[in-house]
């Protein structure tokens, strides 16, 4: 009779190898083989030619004394001082010097907000209502005229809290205009059907300039003689009207992408057209869209520095309504600009990272 | 009983046409007793999820009359509503709607079409998942679920309405083997209590056990109907031979 | 006992409480309300029109526009008509939109393939262009442009020489050849490289379909093209004058030139939407499953081959819709161009609607100049993805 023969396992022994650590990264990635190595030597070399001179010039010999001539002076880099001299004019604009707490504080209750809102502990039905205290105490105090507070028209509104201002009021007026539009463009009513289509093609036709060049010189006209209405409230409805559509197709591909037995089980239970798109398709559709929704709101933000074209002095205007008549200040508007280029690129940049971290929960729920 | 009031579903001549060249349902006549258990079978693509479907309306018959419960299914927007509420229907892919808890799968419907008060919907729906034994996951998510459980909650949640008709297309088909029978022990069980019942499937224990009546569909026709007795034994005509000879090969 | 096929008959039921009844009804209070709006709002504007004596009509089309024009393709002097004016800005819109698409893809893709580089230092700064440049509005970008070439740069009197290019304050001058009939025969052999190729490449499909040789699709036709059209200009009598440009009392004179508006608005375009260009390259190849790289090689496709015939083709399905959107957004964003004075087709609309008034014309104008582009090119890119995409069941 055959033996019965043991099974016995070889002990497990480390990669002759090392394939982790710094060393065999640095050998896979600058240096696998002559190709490599020729590309790090040359990028290498022009990034430790180029990058100490940019530090030496934004760094070592730059000056922050807000005064011009020490700009001036030979062998000085970048001149911040035009930023300790005039932030408080880029920032807030126009707005009544005394009273810029006003748009500080404005700014920041926005801000929390918003960070807030993309917090998934936080949503829960309340925080509408905190949307809705926020906003209401964002304009009692930049418009004023209450609690003690003085007017403030809105021609004199400008700087940073203009553009968060611009982008979080039109991307949340937009939603409701959006939802309807894309549910109409899938709806099977031509005639609506029709309208939806022909409204988003058309306002994705168009730069948003035009959109813009819309609200400041026809605007008033389409109003009945007698009426008119604020440049910033005009603008606010153009760059509404110009974010719902694409916010619109955003949407519409969360429905699409909707497996049809879930409309189908709605209508079998019996509930009604409008119970089964608020209670079944559209929580799960918009969940899925989150990304999307987040890289519009991104697009939107920067898009906001184009009503500066039609003399709304958000960030881009501000600069320069601050430097464009200072003939002292006027030769660093450069520094100006990286300035404002910081501001931008720090909250597109903080969003887009969200927008990844975001996609990243979507996905994992659809794979749970 | 007059005839009329014991058929709950009458299909006079029904046809029914994907676009303008797939006749997918043609001349259906077939009248389904109150508190009968029908099992439809047929190959893919003979038509018995789109004859299921048009009873609830999910589609619509283009010709011929349909007549479920006393009401004829036109398009008539009341006419939808209220058989939609007397007819339960449980999906292959389950649907369950992912976003809402068990409980909350099953109260939306007597709340938003039933008008019931909270508190009553969720002791109804209590009631109906002990009876499809998984009571203890009511919080949980469907996609936390099993297949099997997840079917189970959607049959409890058809049930949720007290309908009149249960309709099940295909049931147990994205089921891995081994949930298949808690599945059908639940279905069973519910044919046992007297509800009427439409269910498409190929599981042929389920249909000897429990059916009255089975129905062979090929083509968009129903090419036989019989007690399963007689149609597993003594099939009539060389279709429903083949047909038997390929799901019972094996 | 089968029963015939036939086709659906076409009754609808019409009560009023037939879904096609209902259906019918919101349409029509949804066209009742749209109606409505659009009619105060037209009657309101005629009104205001009236009251403030605006006139309209397009008429104003024909009048002497009045202003000059910084760059034109065409001569333009200020007693030209407007529509000429308009024609001039549509043109330098697409000069611009144009030139942008091909110099953004072609960075766009070196960086978006830059960010599988086996070298990890390529890696970093490919993603590291990406990140900066779409993290910063592009109006901010078009402003830096110029702003560096117009305060940067020398005056015009001092204008940077290098070799025989000049670039001050007032562009870049740089060496135009000078057009000669000569230079026809060049481009006739060019165009006759084109249809030999083309023919070659038949030529080649259908000997590699029959005997299994491959010959070179790709270096060979390129070859042919190149070679008659260096043909072409040796026997219009091989043309080589140059206008080379010098620099003048006040001015660099002759030569080709680009001014400082154009090469902003140019660079500002082309750099923000490579950044944009470069993700979807990145998403593009990404996309295509490592089993489909991993089934072309155990079928025993060279690394050509694999790429050529399995792994581009499914890359590009996917690359190509959203590139398109980078393109309109491209030529959409050439709108900014008013912000820095190109005179792009926005810009002169802006210039017209300050001089007359006619806002409503002028913005229509713009908004149909950019809508047809939009449009043209959705349509080919429906007729593309239809053609295109894969059959599945």
């Amino acid at each position: 009779m055959a033996e019965t023969i043991i099974f016995q396992s070889l002990p497990a022994r480390p990669a002759p190898v090392n394939t982790e650590g710094l060393v065999p990264w640095v050998k896979n990635n600058l240096f696998a083989n002559w190709q490599s190595t020729l590309t790090t030597l040359i990028v290498g070399g022009l990034l430790l030619f180029y990058i100490p001179q940019f530090i030496n010039w934004a760094v070592l010999t730059a000056t922050t004394v807000p005064n011009a001539d020490a700009c001036r002076a030979e062998g000085v880099g970048a001149c911040w001082g035009v930023i300790t001299e005039k932030y408080r004019l880029i920032i807030f604009g126009r707005y009544p010097f005394e009273e810029q707490w006003r748009p500080l504080v404005a700014t920041i209750l926005m801000v929390a907000l918003l960070v807030m809102s993309c917090t998934r502990m936080f949503w829960k039905k309340w925080l509408v209502a905190v949307w809705i205290v926020v906003l209401a105490a964002f304009f009692i105090l930049m418009y004023g005229g209450m609690f003690g507070l003085t007017e403030v028209q809105t021609d004199r509104w400008g700087g940073l809290p203009l553009t968060i201002m611009l982008a979080t009021l039109s991307i949340v007026l937009c939603f409701p205009i959006a939802i309807c539009v894309a549910l109409g463009r899938r709806s099977n009513l031509p005639a609506i059907r029709t309208f939806c289509t022909i409204y988003v093609e058309l306002i994705r036709g168009v730069p948003l300039i035009s959109v813009l060049f819309m609200a400041s010189f026809m605007f008033p006209l389409f109003m009945p003689a007698g009426v008119t209405i604020d440049v910033l409230i005009r603008v606010l409805v153009g760059v509404t009207l110009f974010a719902a559509a694409y916010m619109a197709e955003v949407i519409r591909g969360g429905l699409q992408a909707m497996p049809k037995g879930q409309a189908e089980a709605a209508a079998s239970l019996g509930l009604s057209y409008w119970q089964t798109q608020f209670k079944i398709i559209l929580p799960q559709a918009l969940a899925m869209v989150v990304p999307g929704i987040m890289n519009n709101f991104i697009g939107l933000f920067k898009d906001t520095s184009l009503v500066y074209i039609v003399s709304l002095y958000e960030l881009t205007g501000s600069l320069g309504l601050a430097l464009n008549s200072d003939a002292d200040w006027r030769p660093y508007k450069l520094e100006g600009y990286l300035f404002i280029v910081a501001i931008y690129f720090a909250f597109c940049f903080a969003m887009s990272r969200y927008s990844l971290w975001i996609e990243k929960q979507v996905n994992k729920s659809k794979l749970r | 009983m007059n005839e009329a009031t014991d058929n709950i579903i009458v299909f006079d001549k029904v046809n029914k046409w994907y676009g303008n060249n797939f006749h997918v349902l043609r001349d259906i006549n077939l009248n389904v007793r109150r508190g009968e258990r029908i099992v439809v079978c047929g190959p893919s693509g003979s038509g018995k999820s789109t004859l299921i479907r048009c009873i609830n309306r999910l589609e619509e018959h283009q010709e011929g009359h349909l007549i479920v419960d006393g009401t004829e299914l036109t398009d008539d927007v009341k006419a939808i509503d209220k058989i939609r509420k007397e007819v339960g229907m449980v999906f292959q892919q389950f649907n369950l709607f992912p976003h809402l808890t068990v409980l909350e799968n099953l109260t939306l419907s007597p709340m938003y079409v039933g008008k019931m008060p909270k508190k009553e919907a969720e002791e109804k729906a209590m009631t109906q998942l002990k009876r499809v034994r998984i009571a203890e996951q009511a919080g949980k998510y469907p996609l936390q679920l099993s297949g099997g459980q997840q079917q189970r909650v959607a049959i409890a949640r058809a049930l949720c309405l007290t309908p009149k008709i249960m309709l099940f297309d295909e049931p147990t088909s994205a089921l891995d083997p081994e949930m298949i029978k808690e599945v059908l022990d639940v279905m069973v069980e519910m044919a046992n209590q007297g509800i009427t019942m439409i269910c498409v499937t190929h599981e042929m224990g389920f249909a000897k056990a429990v059916a009255d009546r089975v129905i062979f569909m090929d083509q968009g026709q129903i090419v036989e109907q019989n007690t399963p007795h007689e149609f597993f034994n003594n099939p009539q005509t060389d279709r429903s031979k083949d047909f038997l000879s390929k799901i019972l090969g094996h | 006992m089968s029963v015939a096929p036939r086709t659906p008959p076409a009754k609808r039921d019409w009560s009023w409480r037939s879904q096609a009844f209902r259906g019918l009804l919101y349409q029509i209070i949804a066209v009742v309300i749209i109606g409505g709006v659009a009619w105060w709002l037209a009657t309101n504007t005629a009104e205001n029109m009236r009251v403030r004596g605006i006139k309209s009509g397009f008429d104003f089309l024909t009048q002497p526009a009045g202003f000059d024009i910084g760059e034109s393709l065409s001569k333009f002097d200020s007693n030209d008509p407007y529509w000429k004016a308009f024609l001039i800005g549509v043109s330098n819109t697409l000069r611009v939109a144009i030139l942008g698409i091909i110099l953004t893809t072609i960075l766009g893709t070196l960086i978006g393939v830059g960010r599988f580089s086996r070298n990890g230092l390529v890696r970093g700064l490919c993603q590291a262009y990406v990140e900066l440049f779409r993290n910063v509005p592009v109006l901010l970008q078009l402003l830096m442009w110029y702003l560096l070439f117009t305060e940067f740069l020398p005056d015009v009197t001092e204008a940077k020489r290098i070799g025989d290019i000049y670039l001050s304050k007032g562009g870049i001058t740089f060496p135009k050849p000078i057009w000669e009939t000569g230079h026809l025969f060049g481009v006739a052999g060019l165009l006759a490289g084109c249809v030999v190729a083309w023919f070659y490449r038949r030529w080649a499909r259908s000997k590699f379909e029959a005997t299994g040789q491959v010959r070179s699709m790709f270096w060979v036709p390129v070859a042919i093209v190149f070679a008659l059209g260096v043909l072409g200009w040796l026997v219009g009598g091989a043309p080589s004058q140059f206008a080379v440009p010098a620099k003048g009392e006040f001015a660099v004179e002759g030569g080709g030139a680009l001014t400082p508006e154009f090469m902003a608005v140019l660079l500002g375009l082309t750099l923000y939407t490579a950044a944009f260009v470069a993700e979807v390259v990145r998403s593009g190849i990404s996309s295509v499953a490592r089993g489909q790289s991993e089934a072309a090689q155990a079928l025993g496709l060279s690394k050509g081959q694999e790429m050529q015939q399995v792994l581009l083709p499914q890359a590009l399905r996917v690359i190509i819709p959203p590139m398109t959107n980078q393109f309109l957004n491209l030529t959409k964003n050439s709108s900014l161009a008013v912000a820095i004075g190109y005179p792009d087709v926005v810009s002169i609309s802006n210039t017209a609607l300050n001089q007359t008034g006619r806002a409503v014309e002028c913005i229509a104008l713009i908004m149909l100049v950019y809508l047809t582009t939009s449009l043209l090119t959705s349509f080919f890119m429906n007729w593309y993805n239809a053609k295109s995409a894969i059959k599945e069941r």
